[in-house]
């Protein structure tokens, strides 16, 4: 035998397998296809077709013998689809999983890939892994294969999903029409500390069951007309007591600073008296995906196991939380994943899941398409909580000694399984249920929540930083895109522009002179060589530059915004500058990262969840204004290729996006604005506050 | 009943009059393709056309298109991706994609009536279609090549 040359030291096992050892949880062959099973979810951002990619090289066959199939409960469990780790956490796994593969289905134990190729086509490889027994243990044995060629990864391989979605075919989770079907609605309390006080006597409405369970109010009917009408009567029909549970929406940085809040230190290596000091906010935002969310469930005729089709970031840990609501064995709950509309954190989809488990259960053996409505989308749904920030800092002579920082939010998730609660709305409205504890914020080795990019990556000599979480919860809180980066971003970013002007030096000349690291002062030189940095610009027009390594383990992101600011804020042109490592598929990555910026500048520029000391009264898209066609710039987009670990890029450009734009509009106007959103009002009151200072 | 022509063919419908013409069509009659988003008017991923004019089909009373003629995104595929589909596929100008049928109904309409937009004219045009994904450079991009004789 000879040695082949892909023949390597035995490959250590990755997480994943090691906690999804099973070799039939990863593969099956069905049609003369190898499918591959796998616990990551399509959220709009081209997974899939990433993973099929990666699979593929990973098994040795072209794209067509390969197919890839979603999370369900059966499949590995792979924790959550969140983090940017989506394809830092499966290319290993997929790796070891198709080197194992190829060496099995080979009699001898070391296979020499290029003669496996060569000698054998692939329907009688596709075969031989059919012959394969699924309960093969993956860590059992010595995998010593090599990686093999490198074909499909690194191609712009076009999304799988895209031609259904854009024809019109049924493709979303609400798109479902099983046999039996029937459509489910919740009215939801109308403000977060309403309780149910009492439903019209005898209430009822045409082609319509009501289910009631405390303060849950749900309905089940045959036709979707008749539970949209009977919701608007319902609602009608109900008296709520309420009272005033929200802080002032006009001042959140106070509240935030006052409420009760829990400290994380950091660091505290005593930095020096500061001589420069600023602060910076964010409001709540709401994730606002362009559709309602929805699930739907069947109960066995026997009531005893339910199936659940939920767009969840996390089935497995949505499945725990249903049986723990419910005081079920696991065992008898199954979940798949179905797509709907783009998520971007912990929105309402996993309380849509328990929702429709709840009404399914008045119907066993039928199946309920449950959605939500825009307003309770709105309102209801988890939302990226408010913050407030200090920084502080020692500048001599231009070098940056001595840092200190302070971030307050509340915490960056509740997602289910959260405080040991399931964390699922409706629990807190049903009979005996309790309100849903504040949001938690994820650990250290997470990348941290309210504290996630709060340390700077720059050489500021000694430093302190401190997180402030704070532990009551006006409002219900989890994660999106970004988490704290977006804030802590926004706010270091600033400050360095801040420290730069005052220092006399160019903001791109004052970072790179306290940045070490190689990969990050590459992506800020390119950002700033493709934008034309130090050329000159039209008046009322300015350029800025931000910049993060994500959660500092994860992609380096630059971006250069170009904004005129007359009546309002208008960004023209953005250009982003990102390492990713190894590019799995550019013209993804591509979409990604313009879509993240875009939707940064949207954050940046207009929203802001409203409300009264009562209830939110954003509700819908005129009171919840997200960026239009109209308002979107120009976004080019970089990308320095290389061959290092694999790193997601879906919530790299975020907070460079931000503090962009506001170092943009100083340069345009000379003003600072400190509190997001940057609209005329923000931009008018900044500089009332500058003049009085003056 | 209500009879109405939907992508060409005569349909009978057994709703009240006020039933919003987008649940007529994803729940009566299984045509799926046009999505609901606010149900409000305010989104435009319901968006269909109407004798041959745009409208949301949320906030569309089905007795306002009685014996009217309905074209969906499906109807627009009938004999085979049209130009902007192709073009949207060809650019894949989507993220979630679940505002794409709004924004082929739309943009269709647009390039029917106006020929040869220019960018900014095509952004006008999708003002009320929003996309939460920020796909918005790339969906103009390709309704652009979809223009005639830019293919
Ligand atoms: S669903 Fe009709 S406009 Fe939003
Ligand atoms: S692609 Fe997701 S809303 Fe447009």
């Amino acid at each position: 035998m000879s040695t082949s040359p892909t023949r390597t030291r035995p490959r250590t096992v990755p997480a994943h397998v090691v906690s999804n050892p099973r070799l039939g949880t990863w593969i099956s062959v069905s049609d003369g296809r190898v499918d591959v099973h796998v616990g990551k979810v399509e959220l709009g951002q081209g997974i899939l077709t990433a993973l099929h990619q990666i699979a593929a090289d990973a098994l040795g066959l072209p794209l067509d013998l390969v197919g890839i199939r979603t999370a369900r409960t059966e499949g590995p469990d792979q924790g959550l689809t969140a983090g940017s780790l989506s394809v830092s956490q499966s290319t290993p796994a997929l790796r070891y999983v198709g080197a194992a593969v190829r060496q099995l289905a080979e009699e001898a134990p070391v296979v020499e890939e290029v003669a496996l190729r060569a000698s054998r086509n692939h329907q009688d490889y596709v075969e031989r892994i059919a012959t394969l027994d699924p309960e093969t243990n993956l860590t059992g044995f010595e995998v010593v294969n090599g990686p093999g060629p490198t074909l499909a990864v690194g191609v712009d391989v076009p999304r799988l999903d895209l031609p259904d979605k854009v024809l019109g075919r049924p493709r979303f989770l609400t798109d479902l029409r099983p046999d039996g079907l029937l459509f489910g609605r919740v009215l939801r309390p109308p403000s977060p500390a309403a309780t149910l006080a009492s439903v019209a006597d005898g209430w009822t409405s045409s082609g319509v069951e009501l289910v009631r369970d405390g303060s849950f109010l749900g309905l089940v009917g045959e036709r979707e007309d008749d539970v949209d009408r009977g919701l608007v009567a319902l609602a009608s029909a109900t008296v709520w007591d309420e009272h005033d549970s929200l802080p002032d929406e006009a001042d959140l940085p106070a509240y935030l600073r006052s409420a009760p809040s829990e400290p994380t230190e950091v660091v505290d290596e005593s930095p020096a008296e500061p001589t420069h000091t600023a602060s910076y906010s964010k409001p709540y935002l709401a994730h606002a995906s362009i559709a309602p969310s929805c699930a739907m469930a069947r109960w066995s005729e026997d009531g005893s196991t339910v199936h659940v089709w939920s767009h969840s970031q996390g089935i497995h840990a949505l499945r725990s939380a249903i049986a723990a609501a419910l005081s079920l064995d696991p065992a008898v709950v199954s979940i798949e994943h179905v797509e709907n509309a783009g998520c971007y954190g912990h929105n309402p989809a996993d309380d849509a899941a328990f929702d429709a488990v709840l009404l399914a259960r008045t119907v066993p053996g039928r199946p309920v398409l449950l959605r939500w409505t825009r307003p309770d989308e709105l309102t209801w749904g988890p939302l990226s909580p408010a913050m407030t920030a200090t920084v502080s800092a020692r500048l001599v002579e231009g070098r940056i000694d001595g840092w200190s920082y302070d971030v307050w939010s509340q915490g960056h998730t509740s997602r289910p399984g959260y405080a040991g609660q399931p964390g699922l709305l409706a629990t807190a409205h049903r009979e005996g249920g309790a309100p849903l504890p504040p949001a938690a914020d994820p650990p250290a080795a997470a990348g941290f929540g309210s504290l996630r990019n709060a340390a700077p990556a720059y050489d500021v000599g000694p430093r302190r930083i401190v997180g402030h979480r704070v532990t009551e919860a006006p409002l219900r809180t989890s994660a999106m895109r970004a988490l704290g980066a977006f804030l802590n971003v926004f706010a270091i970013e600033s400050f360095m522009d801040e420290l730069a002007a005052d220092a006399g030096l160019d903001p791109v000349d004052l970072r790179l002179a306290h940045l070490a690291d190689p990969r990050g002062r590459a992506v800020i030189e390119l950002a700033a060589r493709r934008s034309g940095w130090g050329d000159p610009l039209p008046d009322s027009t300015g350029r800025g530059l931000g910049f993060a390594r994500y959660k500092g383990t994860g992609a380096w992101c630059a971006v250069v915004a170009e904004v005129e600011v007359e009546s309002e804020v208008r960004v023209q042109r953005l250009t982003v500058a990102a390492d990713l490592g190894l590019v799995i598929n550019p013209d993804g990555a591509r979409n990604q990262l313009s879509g993240g910026a875009v939707q940064a500048t949207s954050w940046t520029t207009t929203e802001r969840v409203r409300f009264d000391r009562r209830t939110v009264t954003s509700r819908d898209w005129e009171s919840y204004p997200i960026l239009r066609f109209p308002a979107a710039p120009r976004v080019d987009v970089h990308l320095v290729d290389n061959d290092q670990p694999p790193l997601g890029s879906g919530e790299a450009a975020q907070g460079p996006t931000a503090a962009a734009i506001a170092n943009a509009v100083h340069a345009a106007l000379g003003v600072r604005v400190r509190d997001l959103p940057l609209t005329s009002e923000s931009i008018v009151s900044a500089i009332e506050t500058a003049t009085e200072e003056e | 009943m209500t009879s109405l022509t939907v992508n060409g063919s005569r349909v009978e419908v057994d709703r009240p009059d006020d039933t919003p013409l987008l649940t007529v069509l994803r729940d009566a009659l299984s045509l799926v393709g046009s999505r609901f988003g606010c149900g409000q008017g305010l989104c435009g991923a319901c968006l269909v056309l109407l004798d041959g004019r745009p409208v949301t089909s949320c906030e569309t009373p089905l007795w306002q298109a009685a014996d009217a003629t309905v074209v969906t995104v499906e109807g627009l595929a009938a004999d085979g991706p049209n130009p902007v589909q192709q073009s949207l596929i060809k650019h894949q100008a989507a993220q979630c994609g679940f505002c794409i049928s709004g924004i082929v109904v739309r943009a269709t309409a647009l390039l029917e009536e106006t020929p040869d937009p220019s960018a900014e004219e095509v952004a006008a045009a999708l003002e009320r279609q929003l996309c939460r994904c920020g796909t918005h450079q790339r969906i103009v991009e390709a309704v652009l090549a979809a223009r005639t004789g830019s293919a």
